[in-house]
């Protein structure tokens, strides 16, 4: 394994609001290695976005709290001055954000923006950049760039925005891009166009991405691994193939189970996840996905799991208090069309402390830490 | 389901809707039109959910407004229940906008920011002058807010305090208040996380099973619309390009687009299903200034000549689907570019040799106006 691209350690990302602190990110951790990508995937308010806003120190201000690394190239970009993360944003890092006609200035042309973006990093000639913007706005398929380089992002398409925004965050050759929801104002034929450039940008610059999605059908498409995050907190991370071939987290569960697929028999009823996403100012004790969780058993309530590796597969980490072999059976049943109100039992089953089903190793360890929760 | 026999709720005949585009400020010039919806056909059975899917622009959402006669069309005509829309007025036009009710895309814009719950689920009862009684329309409210899944304890709350899925509860229980025969939801799930979707979606399903409503939903999802539907309308730039029931339209569809639409969603399954897709390239074209004949040519991996040339007409192909197309596609190509689990179903194309009643209407007229 070599050594990663990106390393975020134990990041605390906090912002004090009139009504209280807002606990957005709460000790994640994860890697991004060279040429490979990550997906992040969670709701809104599961604090995806602001983690990775975090590492480009674009969540800093006077009422913020950052806690932890995020260690990239031999820096730790949380403790770098303001003037030096400058140096690294938009240059070694990039970002693509959700809206493209709200993230381009639509009094400037696309093309100025573009060398706006060179001369900000690059000590070169203006008709250089001019010729970079070119270059840039063809590597991204935009059909006669010499024309298009001098209009304005309102005579662009929406796919066409998404495609100059991938060219500015391109400028630089990023060994990282951050694309956040980068296709959700996006058509479907439009996404899927996207979603095949940036799989060949990543080919053909060798370049590691961080995607943040609400939809896993994205990620499907596109992430090596993945990282589902609830509330602050991952709580289900592995290889793509592993989320989806046998996900551990009943919020991972729900997720897959909520959403009408083209790949399944029609007529198969939803089984949506109950209650709505936890306050992030008032987080629920224990697990923070108990209230939700259909699976829940009392001592689900007080202690706080911690993410820990599977015994068959040391790259999934999950943070759930169910014994795995009790996750394993109700994730075969709920494959097999199962409703959790069906399985329930099972968990019950589980904790019952029965000499047969040795109470989750993963369990017990969380047994003698109990929740300090609510702080 | 379509059932034989009986009269459709709605009946649509090549409707068209223009936007005027005018230059000037004091003299308005008329320079054009956006043809947001270009000369549509379609029928609505009673009880049915017809799904209208498409890109942006493709004059949906343009559709749902004329059903429920908030826009005028330009041209054809609009059925409900017997009744041609646009000759209904008055006290008339009031009564029959009883039976048709719509939910819109945003929860947060489509409710008053200043008006209590209560008040906001009640105001079909004050327009209409229904449930005269202060005590009797609060017992109404409270009634549907159970009904919805909201805490009828919420009566005195204002939008704000709500979450998107139970704004979108609000907007529901606002919809079904004069117990409609028919209700149009454009894109009602769009705005909403992952794991509340599912929640709104069952709600709509067990009201209609509930309450024998003919739905109409909008939306850009493909997975989501074939999950509610029965029968689902494809619109591009204006006019609708194929329509079938459901289970025939995503394992056997025959217009390019269609199967370039469903080609092109992503399928939550790495394994198995990485499927050789064709993608589409470029955009969509302008609505005010659409391609000649077949509007998709522009785009179309299978155009030939023949097809700027000739509008082709909205036919019964092989399968069972109703689509307009010069080139239908092929099983082959097909199997080639749909999500593995489509390909492989029960419904085999034999079943459905002949097109169901009620599209059958849509064949017979297509023939609009090509620029």
């Amino acid at each position: 394994m070599s050594e990663p691209l990106l390393s975020v350690e134990q990041l605390r990302v906090s912002f004090e609001t009139d009504d209280g602190i807002v606990h957005a990110v709460d000790g994640v951790s994860y890697q991004v290695e060279i040429g490979k990508t990550l997906g992040i995937v969670g709701e809104s308010g599961s604090g995806k976005s602001v983690s990775s806003l975090t590492t480009l120190g674009l969540t800093r201000g006077p009422r913020t709290r950052i806690d932890g690394r995020m260690v990239f190239g031999g820096r730790d970009l949380v403790a770098l001055p303001d003037a030096e993360l400058r140096r690294v944003r938009g240059n070694e890092i990039a970002m693509i954000f959700q809206d493209p006609l709200s993230s381009l200035h639509p009094f400037y042309r696309v093309g100025w923006q573009l060398i706006e973006a060179v001369l900000a990093h690059r000590k070169v000639s203006k008709s250089a950049a001019r010729a970079r913007a070119i270059e840039l706005l063809e590597l991204v398929g935009i059909p006669d760039p010499q024309r298009r380089v001098d209009q304005y992002p309102h005579e662009f398409s929406g796919g066409m925005r998404q495609r100059a925004m991938i060219a500015m965050a391109l400028v630089n050759e990023p060994q990282l891009l951050i694309a956040d929801e980068p296709t959700t104002a996006l058509d479907v034929t439009v996404q899927a166009q996207i979603l095949a450039l940036l799989n060949d940008l990543q080919k053909r610059l060798g370049m590691a991405i961080i995607i943040i999605t609400h939809d896993l059908g994205v990620v499907a498409e596109i992430a090596d691994e993945i990282a589902v995050m609830y509330a602050g907190r991952i709580v289900e991370y592995a290889t793509t193939q592993e989320i989806f071939s046998s996900p551990q987290h009943p919020y991972t569960w729900g997720l897959l189970r909520s959403i009408p697929r083209l790949d399944i028999p029609r007529g198969e009823e939803l089984v949506p996840i109950a209650g709505r996403p936890p306050s992030l100012i008032n987080r629920p004790s224990g697990c923070y996905f108990h209230p939700r969780c259909p699976y829940v058993q009392d001592e689900h309530r007080r202690i706080d799991p911690q993410r820990e590796p599977l015994a068959d597969a040391p790259g999934h980490t999950v943070a759930c208090l169910l014994a795995p072999e009790v996750r394993t059976r109700i994730w075969r049943g709920l494959a097999s069309g199962q409703t959790p109100a069906e399985l329930r039992h099972l968990a019950s089953a589980g904790s019952a402390g029965s000499p047969l089903s040795t109470t989750s190793a993963a369990g017990t360890s969380q047994r003698d830490r109990l929740a300090n929760s609510g702080e | 389901m379509t059932a034989a026999g009986t009269t459709p709720l709605i009946e649509v005949r090549d409707v068209t809707k223009h936007f005027p585009i005018t230059r000037g400020v004091i003299f308005q010039r008329r320079i054009g039109a956006v043809k947001a919806v270009d000369g549509v056909s379609f029928d609505v059975m009673p009880g049915e959910t017809l799904g209208i899917v498409g890109e942006t622009g493709c004059g949906k959402s343009t559709t749902a407004r004329l059903i429920v006669r908030l826009l005028d069309p330009t041209s054809g005509e609009i059925r409900f229940d017997g009744r041609e829309l646009a000759a209904v007025k008055g006290e008339e036009l009031k009564r029959l906008r009883r039976e048709m009710q719509m939910i819109f895309q945003d929860p947060y814009s489509s409710l008053n920011p200043r008006r209590r719950v209560g008040s906001i689920i009640g105001e079909p009862f004050v327009i209409h002058g229904l449930h005269k009684g202060q005590g009797e329309r609060k017992r109404r409210v409270q009634d549907l807010m159970d009904r919805v899944g909201l805490n009828p304890e919420h009566y005195n709350r204002y939008p704000h305090e709500f979450s998107g899925g139970q704004r979108q509860r609000i907007g529901v229980a606002r919809a079904i208040a004069l117990e409609p025969k028919m209700l149009v939801a454009d894109e009602p799930v769009s705005a909403l996380d992952v794991s509340i979707q599912a929640q709104v979606l069952n709600l709509l399903q067990a009201l209609q099973r509930e309450m024998g409503l003919t739905l109409i939903f909008i939306a850009h999802d493909l997975s989501v619309v074939r999950h509610m539907c029965d029968r689902v309308a494809v619109m591009y730039l204006g006019k609708i390009v194929e329509i079938a029931p459901s289970d025939v339209l995503y394992h056997a569809p025959r217009h390019p687009y269609t199967g370039a639409l469903m080609a092109a969603v992503p399928v939550p399954d790495p394994t198995g299903t990485k499927r050789e897709r064709q993608l589409l390239t470029g955009d969509v074209p302008s609505p005010a200034n659409p391609p000649s004949a077949c509007r998709f040519h522009t785009r179309c991996p299978k155009a030939q000549p023949v097809c700027s040339e000739q509008d082709p007409a909205l036919e019964a192909k092989r399968g069972g689907s109703v689509a307009a197309c010069h080139f239908p596609l092929t099983d082959d190509e097909v199997a080639s570019s749909l999500p593995l689990a489509l390909t492989k179903s029960p419904v085999a194309a034999g079943r459905t040799d002949q097109a169901p009643s009620s599209s059958a209407a849509a064949t017979s007229s297509s023939s609009s106006d090509s620029t």
